[in-house]
């Protein structure tokens, strides 16, 4: 028995090391808005589940110790199988807390939707009026990270950039392998997917060299997917964009189908002069002339025009709606080939 | 007897005497497997949903079934139903070349099914909507060739039981196997309604 | 000359010498140790003429305590493959630091962490659980065998087929690069053209088809075999959790074997169901794989709910707490698991509305799983606890496996679970729940029933070694995963860059190292237990004053399990028998109908073994040759009418007759 009880300190001690430690980690203590929100709700969950499991262990080490068998002074009750008021705490004391993880886990669903735009940059901080979001268009090809920047006409390879305290709207497609886009200090992850469109919205608030990567496993290369996320003053964004548009190469569509070709550990690449439309051909799987797109192959057929992308993503099509004028612009000019 | 004396003496008797029989489970056994062979259709009509208006820029339902066809396939399915129908009458009032005979026309009509089916399918990838066209066209031969293959291995499984009913006779094994068949072949008529409304109905809509 | 190559092609396939990895030392290594050993178990079995007996009284039995133990068995054997592959993963994510790339090629990497999982889940867990419920269902509930005894060997041999397939992948060829349940487009055939998921394929599709038979007849056996008297709220809580699991074998095993369909049609005839390109849709196959990989996990832990719910009893000498909240909330989880199956993929960019629907149902879980928790705390209470070995590893079992739930619930909660999906904490979550649950509930079970198989108990001290290295060892192991996932590192890395990460995957190798003595130690139990079984011999067949049916017959139980068919009336049946003063039955024996051995389910799945094989290695004439074999044998196998015959009562008085004189 004094087994069970060194083992039972142990934990105690290993879970209290270890929850210290992590609480220092990049997923607990991030440095961007969203990734802050859901650091938060893992610690409040944790908590009203500790309420449970915290008795549990100790009831399961205390009655261990007390009932022993050579502990004889103990009550022994052979047949004493039936408590109605016990039974009654038991499924009571569970349902309790998941009725109140649940109602959590509603709300922070429903706000911390990767596809619901962001309504504050940080605690406390709403969005100012007449900030558009930076749009980012995301490719995972194999293996290595495309990003388009629409607004600034720029697109480079393993490395993104971002001013601080302004939304970012992601809109994230791949060409083969699934891969899932995730950049801790950042935001949550979601996947990117061929012939479909995800999303996500975020914003990061301090400054620095970030690591993004693919966090669903993708073949060959997967381990090498990643590429350095920098969070930049509005200033120094502004350099950065201005370096991309004279360091970068233009992309084109024969660059484009080069650049596509399985590479492992690409080297960062600077692109300005985006062939028009590019991302919504990826998207579409029509990069090659004469390729009909996904969309209008699907249009051709019948009335309703739900493109591949759309399907199981409800909110998402919910979304395109409430988008901004800006948005839809946006949209209108990438529509055009 | 050993073991606890009887209930008479007011005391609980633990053991059963003699041989005790336990009731046969084939029956059961054979219909939860059919649950279980249906999951299997279900997956692949979930899958049919979803895929059924992925074209690709090919040919859709409305382009491609025979109505007439399919309704003549039908008629030979649902036919081949009845006359197992009266293949079991038969078993019951124990009239073993009766339960053959009857067996032996679900057999042609179940042959015949296969024969029309192999025919639209021939003549569909001969047009070039074969399966490897569109996702549609995918799921639309994973689920009737799976019902076809069903088809298939009944109708081989019925030649079977025709052989071991002329060796056999209408032996309680034997009854249970033409009853298991029965359900089975009653099933793929179920399936079979839902393949003709939701495929082929509902597809030749688009 | 061309028709000539094109025979050699219609017999080979794509199988060509350079299939063979001859360039891997460690493949090469492996093999050789492998050969070996094979070699020698052939030449001791054939020096010592067992070969007959084995194929009479084993390979072919139908008797379900023989085919309970096979599977228990097989097992064993699959649990150190997919150890191995543990410990050479482990080994690899501590040495692969910056410049250092470790030992293992990512290609080589990719392939074991594949089959790791695989091997631990479908050959391990699975012949785990499934061999358990086959010893011990029909003894607890008073019946002579399985419904159907000849499928039930034939679903172990399919089971086996598979096993033999992930095994010679290592050998021929490779296996699949693409996690264990192989997404595509991954595994699509322009991403994976090689044999590796088609190994996948047919060893998870041979040994589905194995798993979904046996549901169907343990279902069949439970619902239609109970003694008389054993109304269903007086089964035993494992018999009852082993009826749910196997309904949910019946009701998940087919979306797999579609799905698993679907994808060889997408790989074999370049159909559209997964692909990115015409029509395909990759989330499907996601759907429908977590449809059947979600209730899986239950499939798995259900039946040692049940273990535990008999250990906790009998070793706390008390009624189990809370029979019918027990029942209730096994079959409520039964529901549930269905409800829950996109928690796997929140990430995939479902609405928040969906999310949190399959966030909160996966909450709900937790409830009944909590109550059940409770429920053998309250046994505990006011009982008293003999430490036995199964007791440990309950007690491990209980603590351990709340804080795997906690993870797994905070999982659940979807924007949780976007920081925290395929990360290490994943990993270590599943693990928390799989080794804390499953593998404590099936070492707790052999060391409780192993005396009812073999007639003796196993040795203690180290069986308590064991139980130690694998707690100590898990904690280790798995606690700084947990860490790691919180510092965002993702799964299925074959090298890392921060080598301030290192620490935390040492201490993780240290703990594999842990579980690998635990494993030893067991080994060395079994090895001891045998050596020492005179000392360790139980006369009685009750060692543990159990409470159950299966306590009330010898150790190990005649091939007829029971001379007459008890009658209950409690569900603690064994345990009221004892206190009314049952007395063994000393005459009035009967002849017994009992089903005959049969050699034709280890001849069919022969048959579905090479044609996996050769479907595999596109060899279409030997698949086609096998297909006919295979369906040529079922039929005849039809046409075989004698398939029982009566033990004389000779034979039964003779058996029964030494049981008394033992127990006299």
């Amino acid at each position: 028995m004094a087994a069970t009880r060194t083992l039972c300190k142990s934990l105690v001690g290993a879970l209290t090391a270890i929850l210290l430690a992590g609480c220092d980690t990049v997923v607990m203590s991030p440095s961007g808005d969203v990734a802050a929100q859901q650091a938060d709700l893992i610690v409040w969950s944790t908590i009203l589940m500790l309420i449970i499991i915290v008795p549990v262990i100790v009831l399961t080490l205390l009655f261990a110790w007390r009932y022993r068998e050579s502990n004889q002074s103990a009550t022994y009750k052979p047949d004493w199988d039936h408590s109605t008021t016990l039974e009654l705490v038991i499924w009571a004391a569970p349902l309790a807390i998941i009725i109140a993880l649940g109602a959590l886990t509603w709300v922070s669903t429903h706000k911390l939707d990767p596809y619901r735009p962001l309504d504050r940059v940080d605690a406390g901080k709403p969005v100012p009026e007449g900030m558009e979001p930076l749009i980012v268009e995301v490719v995972a090809m194999d293996w290595k990270w495309l990003f388009f920047y629409p607004e600034q006409g720029i697109a480079t390879v393993n490395e993104l950039a971002a001013p601080l305290d302004r939304p970012i709207k992601f809109k994230i497609t791949a060409t083969t392998m699934m891969n899932s886009f995730y950049i801790p200090a950042l935001a949550g992850q979601i996947y990117a997917m061929g012939g479909m469109e995800t999303q996500l919205h975020a914003v990061i608030n301090e400054a620095g060299n970030y690591e993004g990567f693919s966090a669903n496993y993708s073949g060959a290369g997967f381990n090498q997917m990643r590429f350095a996320f920098l969070g930049m003053e509005d200033g120094d964004f502004e350099s950065w964009v201005q370096r991309v548009k004279e360091e970068g190469e233009s992309l084109s569509q024969p660059r484009y189908k080069q650049l596509e070709q399985p590479s492992i550990d690409d080297p960062v690449q600077f692109f300005s002069n985006v062939a028009p439309g590019l991302y919504d051909a990826i998207l579409n799987r029509c990069v090659d002339p004469g390729q009909i797109c996904m969309k209008d192959m699907m249009m051709s057929h019948h009335g309703h025009g739900g493109h591949e992308g759309q399907e199981g993503h409800e909110s998402q099509e919910n979304q395109a709606e409430s988008d901004s004028p800006a948005q839809h612009e946006e949209h209108a000019r990438h529509g055009e080939k | 007897m050993g073991g606890a004396t009887a209930t008479a003496n007011g005391k609980l008797e633990f053991t059963v005497p003699g041989e005790y029989h336990v009731p046969n489970g084939t029956l059961l056994g054979f219909w939860i497997y059919l649950m279980s062979d249906c999951l299997i259709f279900a997956a692949l009509f979930a899958t049919y949903g979803v895929l059924s208006m992925n074209f690709a820029g090919g040919p859709s339902g409305g382009d491609l079934f025979d109505l007439k066809l399919v309704a003549l396939n039908t008629a030979f399915l649902l036919f081949s139903s009845i006359t197992y129908g009266f293949a079991v009458l038969q078993m019951q009032a124990n009239k073993l070349r009766g339960t053959q005979f009857w067996l032996l026309v679900t057999g042609i009509f179940g042959a015949a099914f296969l024969a029309v089916e192999l025919y639209e399918f021939y003549h569909l990838i001969h047009i070039g909507a074969g399966p490897q066209r569109s996702g549609f066209l995918s799921a639309f031969f994973a689920l009737v060739g799976t019902h076809g293959l069903h088809v298939t291995f009944g109708t081989i499984w019925l030649v079977t039981l025709l052989f071991q009913l002329n060796r056999h006779g209408l032996s309680g094994a034997n009854r249970r196997r033409v009853y298991c068949l029965s359900m089975f072949w009653h099933f793929l008529d179920v399936v079979w309604i839902g393949v003709f409304t939701y495929v082929y109905l509902m597809g030749s809509l688009v | 000359m061309t028709e000539q190559l094109d025979i050699t092609k219609l017999i080979f396939g794509r199988l060509t010498w350079e299939s063979i990895p001859y360039h891997d030392p460690i493949i090469i290594g492996t093999f050789a140790l492998v050969a070996i050993g094979g070699i020698a178990l052939v030449v001791t079995l054939t020096r010592y003429k067992v070969w007959g007996y084995l194929w009479r009284e084993w390979f072919t039995s139908i008797d379900h305590k023989r085919i309970g133990v096979m599977y228990m068995i097989l097992g064993i054997i699959m649990l150190l493959r997919g150890f191995a592959d543990a410990i050479m993963m482990r080994l690899q994510q501590a040495m692969a630091f910056g410049e250092n790339l470790g030992y293992l090629p990512p290609d080589h990497y990719d392939q074991i962490f594949t089959a790791h999982g695989v091997i631990m889940i479908f050959f391990v867990a699975m012949p785990f659980v499934v061999g358990l419920m086959n010893y011990i269902v029909p003894l607890q509930i008073g019946a002579r065998d399985v419904a159907f005894p000849f499928l039930n060997n034939f679903s172990f041999w399919m089971t086996a087929s598979g096993a033999v397939l992930v095994m010679v992948s290592l050998f021929v060829g490779e296996f699949a690069k693409s996690g264990w349940l192989a997404y595509p487009p991954l595994t699509g055939i322009l991403q994976s053209p090689g044999v590796g998921v088609d190994y996948y394929i047919w060893a998870l599709q041979i040994a589905g088809v194995g798993t979904l038979l046996s549901g169907v007849n343990f279902t069949v056996t439970i619902i239609k075999m109970r003694a008389p008297g054993m109304s269903m709220m007086k089964m035993p809580v494992f018999t009852w959790t082993a009826l749910c699991t196997n309904i949910l074998i019946v009701a998940a095993f087919p979306v797999l074997t579609a799905v698993l369909v679907l994808l060889s049609l997408d790989r074999y005839l370049d159909m559209h169901f997964f692909t990115n390109d015409a029509g395909g849709n990759a989330m499907m196959y996601i759907n429908l794989i977590w449809i059947w990989g979600h209730p899986e996990v239950y499939i798995l832990i259900l039946p040692i709910f049940g273990v535990f719910s008999e250990i906790v009893a009998t070793y706390s000498g008390k009624r189990l707490f809370g029979y019918s909240s027990m029942v209730y909330a096994t079959v409520v989880i039964t529901v549930l698991s269905y409800l829950v199956w996109l928690h796997h993929f929140f990430t995939m960019g479902s609405g928040a509305t969906v999310n949190s629907f399959f966030g909160i149902t996966t909450m709900i879980i937790s409830i009944p799983t909590g109550a059940k928790i409770f429920n053998w705390l309250f046994t505990m209470y006011r009982g008293r606890i003999k430490f036995d070995v199964p007791m440990l590893w309950t007690v491990g079992f209980m603590v351990t496996f709340v804080i795997g739930g906690m993870t797994g619930v905070l999982l659940a909660v979807p924007p949780a679970d976007f920081v925290l999906h395929n990360s290490l904490f994943l990993i270590a979550h599943f693990h928390n729940v799989i080794i804390g649950g499953v593998v404590f509930g099936v070492f707790a079970a052999i060391a409780y029933w192993y005396p009812k198989v073999t007639g003796y108990k196993l040795d203690p001290f180290w069986g308590k070694a064991s139980f130690w290295c694998w707690l100590i060892g898990f904690y280790l192991a798995f606690m700084p995963l947990y860490l790691l996932g919180l510092m965002g590192v993702t799964r299925r890395m074959s090298h890392f860059e921060d080598a301030s990460l290192q620490i935390w995957f040492q201490i993780a190798l240290v703990g594999a190292i842990l579980i690998g003595a635990g494993i030893i130690c067991f080994l060395i139990q079994l090895y001891v237990s045998y050596k020492n079984r005179e000392s360790l011999r139980d006369e009685t067949g009750d060692p543990w004053n159990g409470r159950t049916l299966e306590w009330s017959t010898s150790s190990p139980p005649p091939q007829y399990n029971f001379a007459f068919t008890p009658r209950v009336h409690d569900n603690d049946a064994w345990w009221q028998m004892k206190q009314h003063g049952y007395e063994h039955p000393k005459e009035g024996f009967v002849p017994i109908h009992m089903p005959k051995n049969t050699a034709a389910g280890i001849v069919i799945s022969g048959f579905a073994t090479v044609i996996g094989f050769a479907l595999i290695w596109h060899m279409w004439l030997v698949a086609g040759l096998s297909f006919a074999g295979m369906l040529a044998a079922i039929i005849i196998h039809t046409f075989n009418y004698k398939r029982d015959y009566y033990i004389p009562v000779e034979e039964v008085v003779e058996v029964e007759s030494k049981r008394t004189e033992v127990l006299a």
